[in-house]
């Protein structure tokens, strides 16, 4: 039977057939809708795994791991930049090797839909020494999923299942294989090599660089990789992931030259050689970074017999397209009506009664008068603060750097500095930058909007639910100056002087516009209602 | 045969139920499909669009190369133009007459549909106005599709099919408006081009 997927939904479905015991994950965009498939589906089936969203990904990663020790099968999820934040973990799992299959499911964002830059995830992969799967179609990515848990038992290792974009957003038909049951409880047979003091972790590097022959192997043998051979030997193409499809996509009665598909890596040496050696030149398709193109060019440009994004055939940034693909090859398009020059851009914007509206009105008023750099944003849908018509937020780097910058630049003595950053922010990677501004009693102002969701990406649910007064209370902010405020348009006046007020405090304040997100279904934000009079 | 569709509008106008309605329709003709979309960020009042993909063998990009879509269907007018280099030559522009303004510099109107009447084949179709007067104007969408649904290999069938599994599980009045939206739309059509 067929079944209509989303690629994301082919991983999640993928990873329930091959018996995995645990999804563990933070919501970001493209990977958010693996783990909500599979949360849905244990809510409908009453499925005996764990499936709850974790505080950001270095928990869900440790986690993951922590039940692989176990001996069951655990899979992380994240975006791209989620893997930064995970990344101790991650490279130590390599070191450390897993018990149950372990995999990493990562989403990349070539051309930054939705993120702030397009770092390609391959390259972590590569550093931390372990296998990558990168499937091609949503066959692939169900099919790939059962396959990384199989490598991930067989060489002991953490796989990376790398996905892009338009793979994870992309619905087509998928089918389904024989689910496999899920592993016991079973302690590795040898604890030790989880205990990584200088004297365990040292053999256990040596044991990972020894395993890179293996890993190369398993490419070079994998189903997933394939060499067709093609009559015309004026090039030969070597494509990774969807790269594949876009490549196919040009010749729809076949293609002349030869082809080598790579879905699997380290990079099948074997198939290389042999399209390398019996073509004139090579051609690298990748959607993301020049990772394999970099691998094969030549440092000195000596020898040009490989192109690609570096050699510029194909646009050095952003996602790869068929009909880049086509004029890479020389393949000479039809006509093509141009863009007319009045279509203006549409950018996103904050939903009609968002209480973020309120919040950078109230802080507008406040930039009249301190002016308008030195208020440090954050991760959410606040960051379209930084967009026209608000234009509130000053900066925008990454998940929980609003307050720690707001922090360096208080330490240089601007005042007033104030963060702004979202619940879920806050308890994903806000708080030790709060800790540090209490104990150094930095003047500073912490505006924490509480919409108490996961808003951009559609509405998960918050750690933070209820918790972020209690959290900054026993961090030590001072209760006199920690406030809870309303984000709607009546309150406007009243809204303004508080933080005036707190602005002028010298020390750490914390002002908490508390407002359901208006995006939430009107059951559930009668719950998060309940819950918070509770607390309060 | 492939048939590609590049469906335009702004986040919340019912794209992706356009296109849920064609892929299970695909489905259930025994076609292959392929079904681009947008989530996250941009979803937010924004431009969104989809790409679909129809044929009765294998298809590999899950996106539509510029210059071979058959049809751009717009929710919005300018958002229609905007996937302009994606049309194939001889394809149809087919959109909803309304605009929506939520930008301050959005370009004059009249402008827009001199460009969209500039190609010999096109569709303006107040399919809002039509929806509204039938029952809500949140079927608009429904009434493009019925617009769309004689240059495309699903069947009518299948499609009102379709409508029906994804508006089942609100209401039979919301599975009613739709089916009738669809309807209006693929009548209006055949009253007005000979196809």
């Amino acid at each position: 039977m067929r079944n209509i997927v989303l690629g994301d939904e082919a991983v999640a479905q993928g990873a329930l057939d091959a018996g995995i015991s645990g999804v563990y994950a933070y919501p970001g965009t493209p990977s958010t809708e693996i783990t909500e498939y599979i949360i849905k589906k244990k809510a409908k089936e009453s499925l005996n795994i764990h499936a709850t969203w974790s505080a950001n990904e270095k928990t869900a990663l440790e986690a993951a791991l922590g039940m692989s020790y176990a001996g069951k099968r655990a899979m992380a999820v994240m975006k791209h930049v989620g893997l930064n934040v995970a990344m101790d973990a991650f490279m130590n799992m390599a070191i450390s090797g897993i018990n149950g299959g372990l995999v990493v499911v990562v989403a990349d964002d070539p051309s930054m839909h939705s993120s702030q830059n397009e770092q390609d995830s391959r390259y972590l992969a590569n550093f931390a020494k372990i296998p990558i799967i990168e499937p091609s179609n949503q066959q692939e990515a169900y099919d790939g999923i059962r396959h990384a848990f199989k490598m991930s038992e067989k060489l002991r290792l953490p796989v990376l299942v790398r996905l892009v974009t338009r793979l994870s957003h992309s619905r087509s038909l998928v089918t389904f294989n024989k689910p496999l049951k899920q592993k016991r409880v079973k302690f590795p047979n040898d604890i030790k090599r989880f205990q990584l003091v200088p004297a365990r972790a040292k053999p256990q590097y040596d044991l990972l660089v020894q395993k890179q022959a293996e890993i190369r192997e398993c490419a070079e043998d994998s189903p997933f990789n394939k060499l067709i051979i093609g009559a015309d030997k004026s090039i030969g193409i070597i494509a990774s992931g969807i790269a594949y499809n876009y490549l196919m996509e040009n010749f729809q009665d076949g293609c002349p030259y030869s082809v080598l598909k790579i879905s699997q890596y380290l990079l099948p040496r074997k198939q290389i050689k042999y399209i390398f050696d019996e073509s004139e030149r090579i051609l690298v398709l990748e959607d993301g970074y020049p990772f394999i193109e970099e691998q094969l060019a030549d440092f000195f440009k000596e020898n040009t017999k490989v192109i690609g994004r570096l050699s510029g055939h194909l646009n050095r940034t952003g996602e790869l397209t068929p009909n880049m693909v086509a004029k890479a090859l020389d393949i000479k398009l039809e006509s093509i009506n141009e863009l007319p020059n009045f279509i203006e851009g549409r950018p996103p914007q904050l939903c009609d009664g968002c209480g973020h509206y309120d919040t950078f009105n109230a802080l507008d008023e406040i930039r009249k008068e301190i002016g308008d750099k030195q208020i440090f944003g954050d991760i959410g849908c606040y960051a379209l603060g930084a967009l026209s018509p608000h234009h509130t937020i000053s900066t925008l780097i990454d998940m929980g750097a609003s307050i720690t910058m707001a922090k360096g630049a208080a330490d240089a003595g601007v005042h007033p500095s104030i963060a702004m950053i979202g619940d879920s922010t806050f308890t994903h990677s806000g708080m030790t930058g709060l800790l540090d501004c209490v104990n150094e009693k930095t003047s500073i102002t912490v505006i924490i909007n509480d919409n108490s969701t996961v808003g951009m990406t559609g509405g998960q649910e918050s750690s933070a639910l209820a918790k972020i007064k209690g959290i900054c209370l026993g961090m030590g902010v001072d209760p006199e100056h920690l406030k809870v405020i309303t984000p709607l348009p009546k309150f406007h006046e009243e809204n303004v002087a508080v933080i005036k007020k707190e602005l002028a405090y010298k020390g750490v304040s914390v002002v908490i516009p508390q407002r359901a997100c208006v995006r939430l279904p009107s059951d559930r934000k009668k719950e998060i209602k309940k819950i918070l009079e509770a607390q309060n | 045969m492939i048939t590609n569709i590049i469906l335009a509008g702004v986040g919340g106008q019912g794209i992706l139920t356009i296109a849920a309605t064609l892929d299970i329709a695909a489905l259930n003709n025994n076609m292959f499909f392929k079904q681009s979309e947008v989530h996250g960020m941009s979803q937010r009042g924004g431009a969104v669009q989809s790409h679909v993909r129809i044929s009765d063998g294998e298809i590999y990009s899950d996106l539509i190369p510029k210059g071979k879509a058959d049809i751009i269907l717009g929710m919005e007018p300018m958002e229609l133009l905007r996937y302009l280099p994606y049309l194939k030559k001889g394809g149809w522009l087919i959109t909803d007459s309304q605009v929506f303004d939520n930008i301050d510099n959005y370009p004059d109107k009249e402008e827009i549909f001199t460009k969209i009447k500039s190609f010999p084949n096109h569709l303006v179709i107040d399919a809002s106005k039509i929806a509204k007067k039938i029952g809500s104007s949140k079927a608009a969408n429904m009434v493009l599709l019925g617009a769309i649904s004689s240059f495309i290999p699903v069947k009518d069938r299948a499609l009102k099919a379709a409508i029906k599994i994804l508006f089942d599980t609100k209401s039979e009045r919301l599975v009613q408006l739709n089916l009738n939206a669809f309807e209006t739309g693929k009548k209006y059509v055949e009253d007005t081009v000979s196809i």
